[in-house]
Formats: structure tokens, sequence, C-alpha cells
């Protein structure tokens, strides 16, 4: 089944909840635990309705969907999320994902975390999680900064960026997250801001339903943090500057979209290609290999 | 419940300890295996990785490092499978945060350390016994853990078993102490009938999602599991959290949580506890050990023993929870200890600790790259015989 024909049978779809008492997410989140950490207008929120709704599009049974978070701002996305969710340790959200989805490959494998945590502490796992081609889901939000800890430097922060760790701007070269992924292995790599909500969702659709490691980086605001030191305004102001400066460029070649402080921001969809998923290619070598020793690995 | 017959290979064998112990782990039930080669324990994952493919429902994959595979098997765990990863001491260092893990979440699992020497890189093909306090105290914060130690490839196939049933009765991570004198030793194991091999079953909750709390405990500390995929809709998180699994940063909680998982073993200790006692009954002086080095003390009791000093041997089996009541009814009978292990004073200090100062202890101790010399220990043995005399 094409994502194409999911995506139009998911336009059918009916809405979350008839009830007008009702918040339309209640049947996703987690009530009983609002309020939610996180800083108003941080673009962490927007990604997690933006979920819920993508979730629902899926028409995938919640029962089958799973959510796991390392550590850090977005790290608490599991804990609000209403599937099972798994909150592990800090940049280890991909290699449990690996663990979940190896051994019951019928559950629905999201990771969400940050920049922090998907690429400098988890960056091992990113990239060979992506070589493997596990079929499991990244949504990685990017504030540039190390947020939960009070605004650190990191390896996606800007050059220029003055953060508590880099008090006097940044000089390091950051990470260009999208041509990281595909060069990687990657089968599915988007990139989108914190405004482009229904791009946003379309992309966690299409990525959530393409079968191997698909990657969705979403330029957040941390207006607590990185807006206000880089002297950017709030997260309405942030949000303006995204409109006037982010240039949709689908297929445009991951090398070019870097970020640079002031920069134009170029979203869209870079990546979206077909190539087996780990365990294609393990019941398909086994098969060849073991002949009819070998019955196909179905969890 | 018996085992599983598909990962059981019953007849007689000659193995090694590292092959014993991946036999042991797929009689237990063990279907998945995320491991790192590393010395001297390579030779587990490596038979795992060719069993697998004919075990039906079994999976191993190769992670990109050991910090990668201490957690990938805990993902595997929560999606319902039996699981474990296999490292030597660089790797157990790396291990310690998702031992942590493990112990916070209740996530029954087994990490198999075969020692080499150490610190650092050390001695990769040589034998050590120096990660035994690692095995315990490694991960930060407070917590239990269960811990075994096998002296022999047979102990290495029964004892795995031993330590998935302990992980799923307990809910904890349990490591499996070997060394690599018994991991690369190679003798007879005899791997029983499917139907001859007890199993824990996974203590999966009856109750239907709305009424099942993930975290309340039942009577013996231990509350029941769920599993991805079942509809119950869960969080499961490492930090301090209530009985709905919900993170909440207050002490009373933070109380009601830690001191559980550490009196889940404290409490059950009696009945996890497990040693093998030789001549102790008229032994002046005790010989406590464990692993290889239990082996070459029997030499060294021999030795002793023709000398005229009446020596017998306490064998740690189940090393954590420390057996401390046992060693304080010996040191109370007056008997005096030798305790021999290759590292400079690891279990030596539970074996003092536990005898509140009614024995002489002495450490037959050394920094591993070979076993004991019999004589080593045995002069240990007059050493600790002559201590005794003065003081009695």
């Amino acid at each position: 089944m094409s994502v194409e024909t999911e995506l139009k049978k998911a336009s059918l779809s009916p809405t979350y909840t008839e009830d007008p008492g009702k918040h339309p997410m209640d049947g996703f989140l987690r009530m009983d635990r609002m309020p939610h950490i996180w800083c108003s207008t941080c673009g962490i929120g927007v990604s997690v309705n933006c979920f819920a709704k993508a979730l629902e599009k899926c028409q995938i049974p919640l029962d089958q969907v799973t959510v796991v978070s390392g550590i850090g701002c977005t790290g608490r996305v599991a804990g609000y999320v209403k599937v099972d969710s798994f909150h592990t340790t800090h940049g280890r959200a991909i290699p449990f994902a690996t663990g979940l989805k190896l051994a019951n490959p019928k559950l629905k494998v999201i990771v969400f975390s940050g920049d922090g945590d998907i690429v400098a502490i988890g960056g091992n796992h990113f990239i060979n999680a992506a070589r493997r081609n596990i079929d499991i889901t990244v949504i990685c939000i990017n504030n540039f900064n190390y947020a939960m800890t009070g605004g650190q430097v990191a390896p996606t922060s800007p050059e220029g960026s003055v953060l508590s760790t880099s008090p006097y701007g940044n000089f390091e070269t950051p990470f260009n997250l999208p041509f990281l992924a595909e060069s990687v292995g990657a089968v599915y790599v988007a990139r989108w801001t914190s405004l482009h909500i229904y791009n946003q969702t379309n992309s966690m659709v299409e990525a959530i339903l393409k079968p191997g490691f698909s990657f969705i980086e979403i330029i957040a605001p941390c207006p607590t943090i990185f807006e206000r030191q880089q002297k950017m305004g709030d997260g309405l102001d942030r949000l303006r500057w995204y409109c006037e400066n982010s240039e949709i460029k689908h297929e445009a070649k991951t090398k070019d979209v870097a970020i640079g402080l002031q920069n134009k921001i170029i979203v869209g969809k870079f990546v979206d290609k077909t190539r087996p998923t780990y365990l294609e290619s393990m019941n398909e070598h086994y098969k060849e290999k073991l002949g009819a020793r070998y019955k196909p690995y179905e969890g | 419940m018996k085992a599983d017959p598909t990962g059981v290979l019953t007849g007689s064998h000659y193995l090694d300890g590292d092959h014993a112990c991946c036999e042991g782990a797929l009689a237990a039930g063990c279907r998945f295996v995320a491991g790192y080669p590393i010395t001297p324990s390579t030779e587990v994952v490596e038979r795992f990785a060719r069993r697998a493919p004919l075990v039906e429902g079994a999976i191993f994959i190769q992670m990109e490092d050991e910090i990668a595979s201490s957690i990938a098997l805990q993902g595997a765990v929560w999606a319902g499978k039996k699981a474990m990863t296999v490292t030597s001491g660089p790797g157990f260092s790396l291990m310690m945060e998702h031992i942590g893990l493990a112990a916070m979440t209740e996530t029954p699992c087994v990490f198999v350390d075969v020692q080499r020497g150490g610190p650092s890189t050390g001695l990769p093909t040589l034998p050590g016994q120096a990660d035994m306090m690692q095995a315990r105290w490694g991960s930060h914060g407070d917590y239990e853990i269960i811990a075994l130690s096998p002296n022999s490839p047979q102990e290495c196939f029964n004892l795995t078993i031993d330590a998935f049933n302990l992980s799923e009765q307990y809910r904890v991570p349990v490591m499996f102490m070997m060394d690599e004198c018994v991991g690369h030793m190679m003798e007879r194991v005899v791997i029983p009938r499917a139907d001859q091999i007890e199993i824990t079953p996974r203590r999966y909750t009856k109750l239907p999602p709305g009424q099942y709390l993930p975290f309340k405990p039942g009577e013996d500390l231990v509350p029941e599991m769920f599993k991805a995929g079942d509809g119950y809709r869960l969080h499961v998180t490492g930090l301090t959290h209530d009985y709905r699994g919900y993170p909440v940063m207050e002490p009373n909680v933070q109380e009601t949580l830690v001191h559980r998982l550490v009196d889940k073993i404290r409490v059950n200790a009696p009945k996890i506890w497990r040693y093998e006692e030789t001549d102790v009954a008229d032994a002046d002086i005790v010989v406590v050990s464990y692993g290889i080095t239990s082996r070459v003390a029997v030499e060294a009791i021999a030795l002793a023993r023709k000398q005229g000093i009446k020596v017998g041997m306490l064998r740690l089996i189940v090393v954590w929870p420390f057996p401390e009541d046992r060693i304080f009814e010996l040191a109370s009978q007056g008997k005096g200890f030798v305790v021999a292990e290759m590292n400079y004073g690891q279990m030596f200090y539970e074996v003092d600790r536990s005898a509140r100062g009614r024995a002489p202890v002495v450490l037959a101790g050394h920094g591993g790259g070979t076993v004991h010399n019999i004589e080593d220990i045995a002069k240990k043995i007059v050493e600790a015989n002559t201590c005794r005399s003065k003081r009695n």
C-alpha cells in the first residue's frame, strides 16, 4: 500500500472526539499530567499537537504506537502522549527503540527527542540506526541549545550563538542534520519549523507510514533561552521570522541546507526513497543462507 | 513453567563457559541478545548469533557500543522478550547508567560480565575478579541487584537459567559475574530435557487497562508488568515515579519508590542467598571464594589440611545479596576467614563487615592475570589460623 493511498484514506477519517466539553486532543494526551512543563510559545507543544493529528490521520490503532524519548525538554514528550511511552536515558532513546521494534515488529515506534539528545550524546546511535535502516521514525526538535539545563551551546547551535557555555559566541561548525541523516542512510528526511504545522503533520504521517528509518527535524523556538540570548524577541517574533525567512524547497540537496544564525532556513521534504529495512534484509539474507531451516522472524 | 524445547540443546556437550552461558540463556527463554564484541566474552554472542536464526523468535543484534547494547535489551524486554547483553570490564563500565535504569524501571534482564584484569583496558585476555563491587554499586543512586558467580562451564549453563529466573521473580537486572578462566575452560556440560528445566515466567498483570497501576507492588514488594502493544498505554520513566509511573519530584515519592527497590531484595535476601559449604562444621578457618578462584582454593585447603589446619570452604554462588547472616553465624562460632579472590579486596570487605569484629578475616588477593598460586592461599590460611589462635 502506497503512502499516497494511506494519505487519501486518512483524509476521510473522522475527527478525534465529538464531545464539545473536551479538547480534541484529549484522547492522545495524558490530561491528568497537565499542565506540561514547556514554556509559553515553546515549539515542542506545537509538534506534539501535530503528532497527535498525524497519528489520527495514519489511522493506526494507538495501542500499537510507542513513543520513546531521551532526556531534555523534548524528552518529556513521552510522558504526555497517551500511548505506551518510555522516557529513557540521555541520548539513548534510539537504541531503546531499536530493541522495542526488533522484539515486536508490529509496534509503530516513534522517537521524539531534542537535538542534543539525538545528535550529540546520542549521535552514534543515530547514525547506526539510520545505517541499519531500523524501521522507526525519529522526530528531532531542534531549538539550537540545551534548554533543560539552562541554555548551553549544542552541536546544532549556529555559529555566533551566544549561550551560557559559549558566552562570546559559538565558534564551532554546527551539524546540518538533514545532510547527516541522508548521508548515513535515512530513507525519509524532512525539515520544518514550528510555523509549518500542516507540512509538519503531513511529514509525520508520511514518516510514520514509511518503512525504514525516517527523520524529521523541527526548528522550534526556545523563547526563554535561545531567542532571548540572541535578542531575537519572543516566540511569536520568532515565528514571524520563520515566516519571512524560511523557504520551502522540496528535494533540495541536503548539503545546501545548513543553518546560520541569520540565514534563510530551507525547509521541505528532502529525501524519500526506499531500501530494505533491517528486518527485511535479515529475513531475506537468512532465507537465502539457511533455506527451509530458517523461519522468517516475526517477533 | 517448563522451558520451551525450541531453545534447549539437550545432550552431553564439551563446551567452554561462554558457550555454556549462551545455551543457558536460550534454555531460559532468552530470545534477544544485543552485544558488542569484547574479549573474553565475545564467544557468548558469537554462539548466540549463530544459534538465533535457528531458534524461532530469537534475534541477535550487534550494536554500535555497549551503551546501546545495555539499553536495546531493555527495549526488547518491554516489548515482551527475555533479553541479555554480554561484556567484559571496559564494556561493563559503559553499561552502568543502564543498570540503574533497569533497576529504576524494574526491567528484568541479565548482564553477563566475563571478568578480565583491569583497570582500564588492563589484561583483555587474562582473568580478573575485580568487577564485583562495580556489579553491586556501579550505577549512581541507591538500588539493589542480584549477582551470581559460576565456577565451571556446567554452572555457566545452570546459573544463567537461574539468573533469568531471578530477574523475572524480582524484576531486577541480574549480573552474571564470570571470569576469563571459567569463560574459556572447556568441560562436559550436560543439558537436560526441556521438561526438566524450571522457568520463571514474566509476571504480567491480569488486570485490565484502567485498573492496573504499573508500579504498585504486590506483597513481595514486586509490581506486576505490562508490555508495549497490549493496550495499557502506560508510561515508564527513569525519573522518580509514583504507582502510575508518572514522574513526581517529591521526597515522599522518592522514599516510597527507592526504599522499595532496595527492600524488595533486602527483605527477600534469605530466599535469594545461595552458597555451597564444604567441611565447615569442624573447621577453624573458612575460605570464602567464588568463580575460578574457588577451584584453586580447594587445592590450598587440601594442602593446609595436610599441615593439620582444620579448613572448610564457603563458595559464594549468589554473590549479591551477600549472605551476611551466615558469615556472622560462622564468625560467632569462633571461625576465622580467608577470602580468596582475584583482586586486592572486594568481597573481602563484605566478609569483614559481616564478621562484625568477631573473627579474623585475611585477604588472599592478587591483581589478576592468572589464578592464585595454591601456596599463596595456603599461607594465608596459616596466617588466619595464627591470628585466630592468638585471639582465642
